[in-house]
This record gives C-alpha cells, structure tokens and sequence, in this order.
C-alpha cells in the first residue's frame, strides 16, 4: 500500500505508540496516508480504538517481519 | 464537541503516578479535553525533580520479586531505593516511558494540571517546587469540570 509517512513505534509500550501516532498524524494533511510499525502485541486492539475514536480510517492491518503494521488515512 | 475526562490524582508511588498520566496522555491523542487534579501524595507528581517517587516492596505483596525477601529484609536502608532502581531498569527495558516523558506529552497535549490549594499549603510547598503551566484551586474548581466530564475516575 502507498504511504506518504512511516513511523517506527517499534519497541514502545502502551501509551507511547498511540500517543507518538498521533503526534506523527500532526503535521500531515488530510488524506494522506501514515504507515505505523509497532511490536506492542496491544496496540492492535489500541489502533482500532484509536481510528474508531478519531474518525482517522484504519485502512489496513497486518504484519510484516514479526511486526505489526498499520495504515491510517488522516481525516 | 469533545469528550471530557477529570482525574484526581492522590498517590506519590512509582506504580501509581503511572495511570493518571497514561490514561491523561491517551485521551489527549484521542481528542479528549483533560483535566488531571492533584492532591495529597498526589502532588508529588508534579514536582520538578520526580526523584522522590519510588516503589515500596514493604507491604506490597503483590510485587514481583526476582527472589523471594523476607519482609525483615525488605525493611533494610535502602531496599526501596534498590527495588525502584530496579523497577524503572525493568521498564526502560520493555519500552515503558519515564513518568517525566509521559507529563511532558501530557502538557504538550494542553491537558490541565490542577493543584489542590489546601494540600500545597498542608505540606509547605512553594510554588516554585512545582513545573510551570500548572493552575491551583479547589474542590469547587474540580467539580465545575468534573460534573461536564464523560469520564471521572479517582487514583
């Protein structure tokens, strides 16, 4: 999937991955695309509440080299 | 409009200065508008240097020991020194944030620190004990934010 930005929340524990995409979604503008690595097995059920909560769309989760992966479009 | 949530913060522990500060900088990435309000131990947290606030072994049951201590042992000079030098290794080691990186992002994200007035006064503490941006008041100041809030919760 296109990305306009990555950021890395690899190694962080609850709240830090949440909060730091947040601040990460910032400075984008609308409708652009930030991809977020994070190894925090709770920030899957996190980044769906996240999305849900802040209208930003969880365009796609998975995995990718025993990370997850998330793909949020800013609202 | 944006949902609200009002904490009171009262306990000056490592283990309990945690879940204001989480739950605050976690509902300001959500959008939330957040007031946090300090009193009793809880004032400790916003002191400028957080070097007093450490976890206790005694009477903590509960807390995971590498090896198991006698409680004659954990009354020793320096054990609750050494169990928070120990705990907060653990936690940089799991990626845990530090109490003063997670009240940063707390203040970065405009949630209100509030200190109670009569606590301050209680234990003789000056203002300039305490970080900048931070507002004091009372009961009434609380419960005027409190009684708009979605979420209202006492730690």
């Amino acid at each position: 999937m296109n990305f306009d930005k990555e950021y890395d929340a690899s190694g962080l524990s609850c709240p830090l991955p949440i909060v730091k995409t947040k601040k990460a979604l910032n400075d984008m503008a609308s409708g652009q695309v930030l991809k977020v690595l994070a190894t925090d097995p709770g920030s899957v059920c996190d980044m769906a509440a996240f999305a849900e909560q802040t209208g930003n769309a969880l365009l796609e989760q998975g995995s990718e080299n025993n990370k997850f992966v998330f793909y949020l479009k800013k609202a | 409009m944006a949902k609200k949530m009002a904490l009171i913060a009262t306990k000056g522990t490592l283990d309990m200065a945690y879940p204001p500060f989480i739950l605050a900088s976690t509902a300001a990435a959500l959008g939330w508008e957040v007031q946090i309000f300090f009193t009793f131990y809880g004032l400790q947290l916003l002191r400028k240097n957080l070097k007093s606030i450490k976890i206790s072994p005694l009477a903590n049951p509960a807390m995971p020991m590498p090896v198991p201590m006698p409680v004659f042992v954990q009354m020793l000079p320096g054990m609750e020194s050494m169990a928070t030098m120990m705990m907060k290794q653990k936690m940089k080691s799991k990626g845990v944030a530090s109490l003063t990186e997670l009240r940063d992002l707390c203040q970065e994200a405009e949630v209100k620190f509030v200190a109670c007035q009569m606590t301050v006064d209680l234990f003789e503490f000056k203002k300039s004990d305490f970080i900048d941006n931070i507002e004091y008041g009372g009961a009434a100041t609380f419960m005027k934010f409190a009684g708009e809030s979605d979420v209202c919760l006492f730690i």
